[in-house]
C-alpha cells in the first residue's frame, strides 16, 4: 500500500468556497476541512450545493471566491487532471462510465497507455486485474459497462478513482442504486479506505448511512454550511439541521380501508428496447383504498412496468385491467380516459414540457376539457392554473413562468396537480419525491395518502426504502421483472433487503433468523 | 476489506431474449419487402427471352477476357428464389443472429445478381462489368471522402449534414486554386483547407455558440451555395481563361498491376484520389480504433460528461475530429473538379453527394469500413443508371437513377436494423452544475 | 430579475435586426473583394486610397440601389416582390410547421415539385371549366400532392424512427427523377418542343391578378394559409400537442399525445403548404406577359431550401414567416435590376440570404460579436428557492 502510516498525509482544506450560476448562488462561503483517515460526510438535501462543491474541489467547476489548500499549499484546480494529480479521486453520482466501452478502456480513460502510437489495451486489462485484486472488488476488464448490473458499474466507478491512488476520495451520493446489504458492502468498503489513510468524503442526504460511518459531519443548506455535528447526533436534530426547522419523518396516515379490486395486473410480460424480458410474467392486484408500493433495486423492471401500464409500451403477453376495463394494448390517451393518473419516474423527461407554462402542463393530458368549437379556452386554463398553484402550493410568481423555472419540488407538484384535477381510478407514481426537497415531499405524500382515502387504488414504485416503509400499505418486491413478494409495511429492512436480491420471502427470514440466532 | 460477507450479489446480467412488439413489427415488415422484392423479380424473370451477355473486358483492355453468356430467365428466377426463400426465412423469426445476418447476405446478392442478369438479357448489348465497376470506383471516390468527414464529426458527437457544403467549397477553390497555379499539390491543399474551414464554421457554431447540428449543417450549404455561386459570377464568368483553366488529373495505372486480367483495369488503373481514398479510410480507421486520439473522440461523442471528468478536454477533443472530418471532406471536393471533370462550373456540380456520404455514414453504422463499402454500394447503383442508359432498357433511367435513393430510405427505414448513433450525436456539451 | 431583462420578444428583435445588418455588411465586403476591377483599385490604395474607396463605394452604392429600385422602388417592383414572396411564404410556413413540432423538413422542394407537376397538368390538359371550379381543383391537386409526398415521410418516420432529414433529402431526388421523366414525355410537353417545358396551362387554372401588376390571388392566400397557421399552432388541442411532441416528446406522449400520429399529420400538413407554394409557383402569371404560365423542369428552382431560409429567419412562427418571406421576396425581386442597374450578378441574393440566416441561427454569435447587444447581467444574489437547482 502506498498509504503507509496513517496521519502522514496533509489535509486538504477548502476555504471560503462560493460558486454563483446566474443569479443562483449555489456555494456561500463553504469551508471544510478534509482530513486523511477519516469519512467526512456533507449532509444536506437535495439542492443544497454539495454536489457543486464537489465538482469544484474535482476541477470540473471554478469557484468564483475562496481557495483550496493542501496542507500549506494553495491548489489550483481548473481541470479533473489537475485534481487527480493532487491526490484526489472522485465516484460520480451519475456514473462517467461510457455504456459502449469496456471496463479496461473506461479505466485508462484520459491517462492511455500506448505503445508505438498504438493504444494499449493489454496493458490497461493487466491493471483492471491487479486493481482488481488489490481492492478485491471482482470486475472483468473485457465486459462492456452497459452489460453489467448497476452495482458492478459502481465497483468500477470506484476502482477508476483508485486507479491513480487517489488520498482523497470523493462519494457522491453513492447508495441511490444500491440494495441494503450493497450499501453495508460499500460501507465497509469505505471504512477500509480510511483505515488505510485515506481521507473520505462522503456525500449524502441519508441520516441513517451518516450515523453509520461519519468520523465529521458538515450539514449544507441552501449553499451554506449551516454548521458541524458529532457523529453520534440524533436522526431528529441531523434532519431539523439540514432543513431548517423539525420535520417529521412519518407520514401520518390512518390505516387502510381496502375497497374492491380496481386495477389487475395478470400475467403480464414486457420486453426492454432490447429485447431482453423486462417484467416477467408479473401478476399483481391493487384495491381502492390501499396504496401498495414496489419496491426494489433500479433497473428491475419497473420502468418498463409503469410504461406498460400507461401504454407508451406495448405488453408482449398478459393482460391489465382498469375497473374492469381491458387497457392492455391502450396506448395512453385510452388508458388516462379510464382513469389511470401517471407520476413518471423521470420528470424532466416525460412529465412535464419545461419550456411551456405552468398552465399549458396543467391542462396537457386534458385539452379536450378546455376546447370550445375546436379553439382553445385560454381563460378557462388560465382559471384552472390560479385554483391548482394555490391548492398543491406551487410557489411560482405567475401561471404563465415556464416550468423549466421552478425548483424541483414545484415541477413535481405541478405534476402531480395535474394528474390528481381527474377523478381517478388508479394513482401509478414512480419516484414521486426523487430530487425534491423536504418540504414538499411531506407535502406530496399527504396528497398522495389523501387520493388514497379518497377511494383511489395508488401504486407506488420506488427505490427508497424510507419512502417505501412510510407509504405503503402493501409491500411488493420486485426483482428481475418478478414480484418476489408481498409483504406488509413493518418488514424489517434486513428481509426487505435480501428480496430486493431476489432471494424469496421465507428463505429471507430464515437467513435473517440464522443471523441472529449466530 | 471483503466483498465475501454472503450476500447476494446479482451476477453479470445474461437475461434471457424475448422479440419485443417493435421488434416483431421490424421483422415483418423486413421480411416482407424482401419477399416483395423477390417476387418482382420473379415476375421479372419471365419478361425476358433469351440469353444475356455480362462482357468482362472492354475493348480497350490489353487483356481481352471471354464474354459470359447467361441465360435470362433461369438466372433471374433462380435469384427471385433465393430472395424469396430468405424473406421467408427471416418472417419466421426463427433464425438465429448468425442466420438473419446470411439471410440478409443471400437476398441482397441475390437481387444485385438477378437484376443484372435480367438488364443483360433484357438488352441485345453486352453488359460491360469492367467498365460498372470501374466506373463504381469512379462516382465512389468522393463518397469515400465524404464518409470520412461524416464519420470523424459524428463520432465526436457533430453531426455533419454540411458535407455537402464542404465539397462545393472546396471544389470551388480546387478548382480556382489549380486555374492560377497549375499545381495539383496545390489545388489539393487548397481544397482540404477550405473544407477545413468549413468544418470550422461547423464546429465553431456547433460547440461555442451551440447552435443545432442540423441547422447550422443546412445553412452551411446555403452558404457555400451563394459563396461559390455568387463568386464564380462575379470573378470567375468574367475571365474564364485565368479563373477557369482546369487540366483535370487523369487515371494513373499502377505498373504490373493494372495487367491483372479483370481486376487490374478495375482497381489499378484509376485516379490518384481514388487511390489517396483507399489510403484514406484505413488511416481514419486505424486513427479511431487503434489510438488514444480515438478513444478520446469516441469517448466525447458517446458520454461527453464522462470524458470531461477524466480531464479530457472535450471540446478541443471535438474540434480536432471535426476538422480532420474536413480534411477530407476537402478532398473529396476537389474529386468533382481537378480530381476527375475539370474546371468548376455553376451548375451544382456537388449534385447532393454530400448527403448521400451522410447516408452511407448512417447505413455503415458510423464506421469508416463499413460506411465505405455503403459508399460503393451507392456508387455501383450510380454507374448502373450510366452503363445502362445505351442498352435501351424496358425502365427509363431515370427511374435507375431513383435506386440510390429509393435504397436509402428502405435502409434508414429499418431494413438494416435500428442502428446506434454515437449517444450524443448532436447534443451540446454544457459543463455541469 | 425579470426587470432588469428585456423581453424575449425585443431582444430576439434586435438580435435579428442586426442580423440582417451585418448580413449585409459581409456581404458588400465580398462584393468588393470578388470584384476584380475594384480589388484591383486596392492593390495600390495606399499611394491613392481615394480610388479604391470610391470605387468600392460606387460599386456597393449601385447595387443597393439597385436592390431598392428592384423590390419597393415602384407599384410595379412591390408587386414583384409579393409575387416572389408568395411560395416563399407557403413554402416557408410548411417548414416552420414542420420546425414546431421538432421536424425538419428539407423536402419542401420535392413536395413543392410534385405540387406543381400535378397541379400544372390539371392546369393544362382539363379544359373549360369556370375559374371558380378549375382553379380551386388546381390548388386542391397540387396540395394533395405535396400532403401525400411529406404524409410518405411522416408515415416512414413515425413507423420506423429513421431520421426525416435523410428521408426528405431522399424524397427530393426521387421527386426530381419523376419530374424529370414527366416532362420528357409527350403528355407533359407543349405541342412541337423536345425540352422540359408543358403546354401553356388554362386561364382559368391560373390566379387572378390586378390588371398591370404582379400582385395575385395567390398573395392573399398565402396570407389566409398563414392566419390559420397560426389559429393551428396556439389556438388549437393539435397544435398544443405538435408544440409538446417539439419540445419533449416523451412527455408528450406520456400526457396521452400519439407522438406517431402527429409526426404523420404534420409531415403532411408541411408537405401540403410545400405542396400549395408549388401550385403558386406554376400558377401565378409574370406581370407583363399576355399569355398564361407554363409548367418547366426547373420550375421550383431553390424553393425547399429558400424555405428553410425562411421559417429560419421568420423563427418558425407565421407572422415571422410572412415577413421573411417578403424580405427574401424583395431580395429575389431585385434580381432583375442588380444585373440590369448594376452589374451585379444576381447570385448576390442567394449570399445575402444565407447570411442572414447563418447570423440568425446563432444568435449567441451575433451578441458575441457585438457584445453591446448583450443585457446586462443581473448581480442580485438568489437563494435557490424558485429556481432550478442542478446540483
Amino acid at each position: 500500500m502506498s498509504i503507509t502510516e496513517v496521519g502522514q498525509q496533509p489535509t486538504l482544506s477548502l476555504r471560503g468556497i462560493t460558486k454563483r450560476f446566474g443569479p443562483l448562488t449555489a456555494n456561500d462561503d463553504i469551508t471544510v476541512d478534509i482530513v486523511p483517515g477519516r469519512i467526512h460526510c456533507l449532509l444536506g438535501e437535495n439542492g443544497a450545493g454539495k454536489s457543486t462543491l464537489m465538482n469544484i474541489l474535482f476541477g470540473l467547476l471554478e469557484a468564483d471566491e475562496g481557495e483550496i489548500r493542501l496542507g500549506e499549499t494553495s491548489l489550483k484546480l481548473t481541470n479533473p487532471k489537475q485534481a487527480m494529480a493532487a491526490g484526489i479521486g472522485m465516484v460520480h453520482q451519475h456514473f462517467m462510465l461510457i455504456p459502449v466501452f469496456t471496463v479496461a478502456e473506461n479505466m485508462v480513460l484520459g491517462h492511455e497507455p500506448t505503445r508505438a502510437g498504438m493504444l494499449d489495451l493489454q496493458s490497461a486489462r493487466r491493471k483492471v486485474r491487479e486493481l482488481s485484486a488489490r481492492y478485491k472488488l471482482d470486475v472483468d476488464p473485457d465486459a462492456l459497462v452497459e452489460d453489467l448490473p448497476v452495482g458492478i458499474q459502481q465497483r468500477v466507478e470506484i476502482l477508476k478513482a483508485l486507479a491513480n491512488d487517489a488520498t482523497y476520495l470523493i462519494f457522491d451520493e453513492p447508495t441511490a442504486v444500491l440494495t441494503p446489504q450493497e450499501i453495508d458492502e460499500l460501507m465497509l468498503v469505505m471504512q477500509s479506505l480510511r483505515d488505510e489513510g485515506r481521507a473520505i468524503v462522503f456525500i449524502t442526504h441519508k441520516l441513517r448511512e451518516v450515523r453509520a460511518v461519519a468520523d465529521d459531519i458538515t450539514v449544507i443548506r441552501r449553499g451554506k454550511v449551516v454548521g458541524q455535528a458529532e457523529p453520534g447526533t440524533s436522526e431528529g436534530e441531523l434532519a431539523t439541521m439540514m432543513v431548517g426547522r423539525s420535520v417529521s419523518l412519518k407520514v401520518g396516515k390512518t390505516a387502510a380501508d381496502p375497497g374492491s379490486e380496481r386495477l389487475v395486473i395478470d400475467h403480464l410480460t414486457v420486453a426492454s428496447e432490447s429485447g431482453a424480458v423486462a417484467v416477467d410474467d408479473l401478476s399483481l392486484t391493487v384495491r381502492g383504498g390501499e396504496i401498495v408500493c414496489i419496491a426494489g433495486v433500479q433497473g428491475n423492471g419497473q420502468t418498463e412496468l409503469a410504461e406498460a401500464l400507461l401504454g407508451t409500451m406495448t405488453p408482449v403477453s398478459g393482460t391489465v385491467n382498469l375497473d374492469g376495463a381491458d387497457i392492455t394494448n391502450a396506448r395512453p390517451a385510452r388508458s388516462i380516459k379510464a382513469g389511470l393518473g401517471y407520476v413518471p419516474e423521470d420528470r424532466h423527461r416525460d412529465g412535464f414540457i419545461g419550456e411551456f407554462s405552468i398552465a399549458e402542463n396543467l391542462v396537457l393530458d386534458n385539452l379536450d376539457g378546455f376546447t370550445k368549437f375546436g379553439s382553445l379556452q385560454l381563460k378557462a386554463i388560465a382559471e384552472n392554473a390560479i385554483a391548482r398553484i394555490e391548492e398543491f402550493d406551487i410557489r411560482a410568481t405567475s401561471h404563465t413562468q415556464s416550468v423549466n423555472s421552478l425548483s424541483g419540488g414545484n415541477q413535481q407538484k405541478v405534476v402531480l396537480a395535474r394528474e390528481l384535477s381527474r377523478p381517478l381510478a388508479l394513482l401509478l407514481a414512480s419516484q414521486p419525491t426523487r430530487g425534491v426537497d423536504v418540504g414538499a415531499i411531506e407535502f406530496l405524500h399527504k396528497r398522495i395518502v389523501g387520493e388514497r382515502d379518497r377511494g383511489t387504488a395508488v401504486l407506488i414504485i420506488s427505490t427508497e426504502l424510507e419512502e417505501v416503509e412510510s407509504l405503503a400499505d402493501r409491500i411488493a418486491v420486485m426483482y428481475r421483472g418478478r414480484i418476489v413478494g408481498i409483504v406488509p409495511p413493518d418488514t424489517s429492512r434486513d428481509v426487505l433487503g435480501l428480496m430486493m436480491a431476489g432471494v424469496p420471502h421465507e428463505d429471507a427470514l430464515a437467513t435473517m433468523k440464522e443471523a441472529t440466532h449466530e | 476489506m471483503s466483498t465475501e460477507t454472503g450476500i447476494i450479489v446479482p451476477e453479470a446480467a445474461s437475461p434471457q431474449r424475448i422479440e419485443s412488439p417493435e421488434a416483431k413489427a421490424q421483422r415483418i415488415s423486413t421480411s416482407s419487402l424482401v419477399t416483395i422484392v423477390g417476387a418482382i423479380l420473379l415476375w421479372m424473370a419471365f419478361t425476358v427471352d433469351g440469353s444475356g451477355t455480362i462482357a468482362l473486358s472492354d475493348a480497350f483492355d490489353e487483356v481481352q477476357l471471354p464474354s459470359i453468356e447467361i441465360p435470362g430467365t433461369l438466372t433471374v428466377a433462380i435469384c427471385a428464389l433465393l430472395t424469396l426463400a430468405a424473406g421467408i426465412a427471416l418472417f419466421t423469426g426463427r433464425l438465429p443472429r448468425w442466420g438473419r445476418t446470411v439471410a440478409g447476405l443471400v437476398a441482397g446478392a441475390a437481387v444485385l445478381f438477378g437484376f443484372l442478369a435480367w438488364v443483360a438479357a433484357s438488352s441485345t448489348l453486352p453488359f460491360t462489368l469492367t467498365s460498372q465497376l470501374n466506373l463504381t470506383l469512379a462516382y465512389a471516390t468522393p463518397l469515400f471522402f465524404g464518409v470520412l468527414g461524416g464519420v470523424l464529426a459524428e463520432r465526436a458527437g457533430v453531426v455533419n449534414i454540411a458535407i455537402e457544403g464542404m465539397f462545393l467549397t472546396s471544389a470551388f477553390t480546387a478548382s480556382l486554386t489549380f486555374s492560377l497555379t497549375q499545381s495539383f499539390i496545390a489545388g489539393l491543399f487548397a481544397a482540404a483547407l477550405a473544407g477545413v474551414l468549413m468544418a470550422g464554421v461547423l464546429a465553431f457554431f456547433t460547440l461555442r455558440f451551440l447552435v443545432d447540428h442540423v441547422i447550422i449543417g443546412v445553412v452551411i450549404n446555403v452558404l457555400a451555395t451563394g459563396l461559390t455561386g455568387f463568386i464564380y459570377q462575379q470573378l470567375v464568368a468574367k475571365d474564364m481563361a485565368t479563373f477557369s483553366n482546369v487540366r483535370p488529373m487523369l487515371p494513373v495505372a499502377v505498373p504490373g498491376l493494372d495487367q491483372i486480367p479483370f481486376i487490374g483495369p478495375i482497381l489499378f488503373n484509376q485516379r490518384p484520389l481514388t487511390y489517396i481514398a483507399f489510403f484514406s479510410i484505413i488511416l481514419v480507421w486505424f486513427l479511431i480504433f487503434r489510438t488514444r486520439w480515438g478513444l478520446r473522440v469516441r469517448s466525447v461523442g458517446e458520454q461527453p460528461h464522462a470524458a470531461d471528468t477524466v480531464g479530457i478536454n472535450v471540446i478541443s477533443t471535438k474540434t480536432s475530429a471535426v476538422l480532420l472530418g474536413g480534411v477530407f471532406a476537402g478532398l473529396g471536393g476537389a474529386y468533382f473538379t481537378i480530381g476527375s471533370v475539370g474546371a468548376f462550373q455553376d451548375n451544382n456540380p456537388t449534385a447532393g453527394n454530400g448527403f448521400i456520404a451522410l447516408a452511407a455514414v448512417i447505413m455503415g453504422r458510423w464506421h469508416p469500413v463499413l460506411g465505405a463499402l455503403t459508399a460503393l454500394f451507392f456508387g455501383f447503383l450510380r454507374a448502373l443508371a450510366q452503363t445502362t442508359k445505351p442498352m435501351q432498357l424496358p425502365i427509363p433511367s431515370d427511374f435507375i437513377e431513383m435506386l440510390p435513393y429509393l435504397a436509402t430510405i428502405i435502409a434508414v427505414a429499418g431494413l438494416v436494423g435500428r442502428v446506434r448513433a454515437p449517444a450524443a450525436d448532436g447534443a451540446h456539451f454544457v459543463k455541469s452544475h | 430579475m425579470s426587470e432588469t431583462r428585456r423581453p424575449a420578444w425585443l431582444q430576439s428583435t434586435i438580435i435579428t435586426i442586426a442580423s440582417l445588418l451585418l448580413a449585409f455588411l459581409v456581404s458588400a465586403i465580398v462584393m468588393v473583394a470578388a470584384d476584380a476591377e475594384v480589388a484591383s483599385k486596392w492593390a495600390y490604395f495606399f499611394s491613392r486610397p481615394g480610388d479604391a474607396l470610391s470605387a468600392s463605394w460606387d460599386k456597393i452604392a449601385a447595387t443597393f440601389h439597385a436592390m431598392w429600385v428592384g423590390s419597393v422602388g415602384s407599384w410595379g417592383a412591390l408587386t414583384n416582390t409579393t409575387r416572389e414572396a408568395t411560395p416563399l411564404i407557403c413554402a416557408g410556413l410548411g417548414v416552420a410547421v414542420a420546425f414546431r413540432a421538432g421536424l425538419f423538413n428539407i423536402g419542401a422542394q420535392g413536395q413543392a415539385m410534385v405540387g406543381a407537376l400535378f397541379a400544372a397538368f390539371l392546369g393544362f390538359t382539363v379544359k373549360g371549366l369556370p375559374i371558380f371550379i378549375h382553379l380551386p381543383l388546381v390548388i386542391l391537386a397540387g396540395v394533395l400532392a405535396g400532403a401525400i409526398w411529406g404524409g410518405i415521410v411522416g408515415l416512414l418516420k413515425a413507423r420506423s424512427g429513421a431520421h426525416e432529414v435523410i428521408l426528405t433529402i431522399m424524397m427530393n431526388y426521387i421527386a426530381g427523377s419523376i419530374l424529370a421523366y414527366f416532362m420528357l414525355q409527350p403528355a407533359f410537353q407543349a405541342p412541337g418542343r423536345a425540352d422540359p417545358i408543358s403546354p401553356v396551362l388554362e386561364w382559368s387554372a391560373t390566379m387572378p391578378r390586378i390588371a398591370g401588376s404582379s400582385l395575385h390571388l395567390g398573395f392573399l392566400l398565402a396570407l389566409i394559409a398563414a392566419a390559420a397557421s397560426w389559429w393551428l399552432l396556439e389556438r388549437t388541442k393539435f397544435g398544443i400537442n405538435l408544440k409538446a411532441v417539439g419540445l419533449n416528446p416523451n412527455a408528450a406522449a406520456t400526457a396521452g399525445a400519439s407522438v406517431s400520429n402527429i409526426t404523420m399529420i404534420t409531415m403532411a400538413l408541411s408537405g401540403a403548404l410545400a405542396g400549395l407554394a408549388g401550385v403558386m409557383m406554376v400558377t401565378a402569371p409574370e406581370s407583363l406577359t399576355g399569355s398564361p404560365p407554363q409548367m418547366t423542369g426547373t420550375i421550383i428552382g431553390t424553393l425547399g431550401f429558400d424555405a428553410i431560409t425562411v421559417a429560419l429567419l421568420g423563427r418558425s412562427r407565421p407572422l415571422g414567416v410572412v415577413f421573411a418571406g417578403l424580405l427574401f421576396g424583395a431580395l429575389k425581386a431585385s434580381r432583375r435590376t442588380m444585373v440590369t442597374m448594376a452589374g451585379t450578378p444576381d447570385k448576390l441574393t442567394d449570399l445575402i440570404q444565407a447570411l442572414v440566416v447563418l447570423f440568425v441561427a446563432a444568435p449567441a454569435f451575433v451578441a458575441w460579436l457585438l457584445p453591446f447587444l448583450k443585457e446586462r447581467k443581473p448581480k442580485k444574489k438568489m437563494t435557490p428557492e424558485g429556481l432550478v437547482a442542478g446540483a
